[in-house]
């Protein structure tokens, strides 16, 4: 693969060496690895390859969380079970109140869920409790965020925006920046690179969002509603750049939505009604 | 690693800048309230080094002659240069009055000296010191008076032959030497509506005006009208004599209390100054409230207004400890803004003040800290608001 640029139809799945990977310069740390022998550590970024989608990728199972206690108590996520491929784009729909953001909150290691099991990247993180002591560097390390709005930093420029997150890593900056604008090349919005985000078009801000998520090289990205403010030619686009990252990087997404526009785009969907979790097979349409 | 805080305040510069000039004005007025602190107390240090004595003797259990009101016989000189030890004694008087200079008048300490002896001023910026015996002055430049000027006390014209400098009242008044006769006369010299009134009443009295016994009633009028007191006698110690030594020697020696320069610096600092120094420590108290409020604001609204880039920060792994530190250093950068346009205003505006206002480099240095404290203190308002962020709500309800 010659430069960071994709094509929209061109396959990654089989790619032997993500772009990023060259030199490797790109060799990025993991957290300390808790993973049992069923589930060798993870190496970082060697996606596809070595590791089966089997322990890669995304698996929740039996996943349970209960805010309150007591009278009030409200059963959020009854039983949740999800399975995601590396490389692997599903939709997550459900209707208001279904607990969508509950299960990414779950997910995303900001509130503790009451039972089940969730594995991220080959390593379980929880089971039945937390596997991990540092849930912020596992944030950091492992998962990618992408929100409705894309919430960049107004004080850093594009580059830096996208450089925060190796840099919190302890990334050296000028490596982080090399990382950032090959994502940015990658996104199509290199030539923005100087500026700040309130200069950019809000399709440029959501792809410097998706740059972000991206640039730790998490083997999982989480998007909440991320097409929800955008037109449909624009939600379409904001798809097809998410399903060219999911290829190249071999990263495992959930996207959360029930934007109409963009579910005939899914392989495979989850309807979640009343913290429960149902397998369906999507349209697939391609982009 | 990048430095969050400083990209910010680069982002909002302008903020920035405008309320650390807000601040720095604050400081620089705490500053120059301290300068007018350490003028008050350096002024009185270089009246008692420019003054040439090393003892200041006094009328008994007094703290005169600047703090509080002193007499002494102006013969008590003759028997202290007649002790072991003193080298030079001098008598000197002291009087605020209105000097009149053409048409206005120019309040000013009038000091009556002896040419020569100590209480003489120690230096002089132009002209010459007082040599003749009558109406002749040396005016510290704050009077305005320009050599060869003609001014006014009371009844009599003075010239004014020299200039000198550092050389104040405790109240800021600008000193003005003049003879010690022509001294004596002013401090006791009454309008002609007093001395006739004076005279009348003299004569009217039967004990004075006694019809068998001539010149009597004049002898009187005469002794009432010339003046043999003076405030204090200076004194110098000779080679080879402490001056406490000295001073303990006078102190036994008749009824007479005797300072030595650091006795007297001691009364004029801890007595004189202490109200306005207390005032000024009150000042610093308030200065220092208003602006740890002012900084608290700021941070805190500045940090209220990034409460979701922080929760997304949080979110994406940032360490509370490095938003903490983001808000920490965005209120010392704001005290840095402050303190520099601070102290750049205070020495800017500090030789326009009336008063001397001396700034020392350890104050500026204590001032900084301070500020530096204060900011410290006023962004944790904005540091446990950050904290409480939940990095949950970046992500959709
Ligand atoms: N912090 C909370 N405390 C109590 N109940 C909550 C809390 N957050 C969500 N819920 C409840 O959990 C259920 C799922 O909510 P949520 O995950 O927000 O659904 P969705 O994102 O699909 O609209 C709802 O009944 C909601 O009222
Ligand atoms: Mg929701």
């Amino acid at each position: 693969m010659n430069g960071t640029k994709l094509s929209a139809n061109q396959s990654n799945r089989d790619a032997e060496t993500p772009p990023l990977e060259k030199g490797g310069s790109g060799d990025f740390p993991t957290p300390a690895d808790s993973g049992t022998p069923a589930n060798p550590p993870r190496p970082p970024f060697e996606k596809g390859g070595s590791t089966s989608t089997e322990d890669a990728g995304i698996l929740i199972e039996g996943l349970r969380k209960r805010y309150g206690a007591g009278d009030t108590a409200v059963d959020a996520l009854k039983d949740v079970n999800m399975r995601v491929a590396p490389g692997e784009v599903v939709g997550l729909v459900g209707p208001s109140g279904s607990g969508k953001s509950t299960l990414l909150k779950c997910l995303g290691a900001v509130i503790e869920p009451s039972a089940g099991r969730m594995t991220l990247g080959g390593e379980t993180i929880y089971d039945n409790a937390w596997k991990t002591r540092d849930l912020r560097a596992l944030r950091r390390d492992r998962i990618g965020f992408v929100f409705q709005a894309p919430y960049l930093i107004p004080f850093l420029d594009v580059t830096d925006n996208v450089a925060l997150l190796p840099m919190l890593s302890g990334r050296p900056n000028g490596e982080a920046r090399r990382r950032a604008v090959e994502l940015l090349e990658a996104l199509d919005v290199a030539h923005r690179a100087k500026a700040q985000p309130s200069q950019l078009s809000g399709g440029e801000q959501q792809r410097v969002s998706i740059a972000r998520a991206l640039a730790n090289q998490p083997p999982v990205i989480l998007a909440d509603e991320p097409t929800a403010p955008l037109d449909s030619e624009r939600a379409l686009g904001v798809m097809r750049i998410l399903n060219q990252m999911a290829s190249q990087y071999r990263t495992a997404i959930i996207v959360v939505t029930h934007d109409e526009k963009i579910i005939p785009t899914f392989k495979r969907i989850y309807h979640i009604r009343d913290g429960r979790t149902y397998e369906e097979a999507g349209e697939g349409r391609a982009l | 690693m990048i430095s969050l805080a400083g990209r910010d305040i680069l982002h909002s510069w302008a903020k920035f800048v405008f309320t650390g000039v807000g601040l720095g004005l604050l400081i620089g007025v705490t500053l120059t309230m301290a300068g007018v602190y350490r003028g008050m107390v350096d002024d009185a240090k270089v009246l008692l080094e420019n003054s040439g004595a090393d003892l200041w003797v006094v009328q008994k259990d007094t703290l005169g002659p600047y703090a509080e009101p002193s007499s002494l016989r102006d013969d008590i000189y003759r028997n202290l240069l007649g002790l072991p030890g003193v080298a030079a004694a001098a008598n000197v008087t002291y009087l605020t009055m209105q000097v009149r200079r053409g048409d206005s008048d120019v309040r000013a300490m009038v000091v009556g000296i002896t040419p020569g002896q100590p209480g003489e001023p120690g230096y002089l910026v132009a002209g010459r010191q007082l040599t003749r015996g009558h109406y002749e002055a040396v005016a510290d430049v704050k009077t305005g008076f320009a050599l060869g000027e003609v001014v006014r006390i009371r009844r009599h014209d003075y010239s004014v032959v020299g200039l000198t400098r550092r050389m104040v009242s405790s109240g800021g008044d600008p000193m003005l030497f003049i003879p010690l006769k022509d001294a004596q006369e002013a401090q006791f010299l009454k309008d002609n509506e007093a001395i006739r009134n004076d005279r009348a009443r003299t004569a009217a009295n039967p004990a004075l005006n006694r019809p068998g016994v001539p010149g009597l009633l004049d002898a009187i009028q005469a002794s009432q009208s010339s003046n043999h007191n003076v405030n204090t006698v200076l004194v110098r110690a000779a080679a080879g004599y402490a001056p406490e030594t000295v001073a303990q020697e006078i102190r036994r020696w008749k009824h007479l209390q005797a300072y030595t320069r650091a006795q007297m610096e001691e009364i004029l600092v801890a007595k004189l100054i202490a109200t306005s120094a207390r005032q000024i420590a009150m000042f610093l108290v308030i200065l220092a409230i208003v602006s740890a409020a002012i900084v608290a604001f700021i941070i805190y609204t500045m940090t209220l207004g990034k409460i979701r880039e922080i929760a997304v920060l949080k979110l994406i792994g940032t360490k509370s400890r490095t938003i903490a530190g983001m808000i920490l250093q965005q209120a010392l950068g704001l005290g840095l803004i402050g303190f520099a346009v601070g102290k750049v205003a205070a020495t800017f505006w500090a030789p326009a003040f009336p008063k001397y206002v001396l700034l020392t480099p350890e104050d500026a240095l204590r001032g900084f800290v301070a500020v530096m404290l204060i900011c410290a203190l006023a962004s944790t308002l904005a540091i446990r608001a950050a904290l409480r962020v939940d990095p949950a709500t970046a992500i959709g309800g």
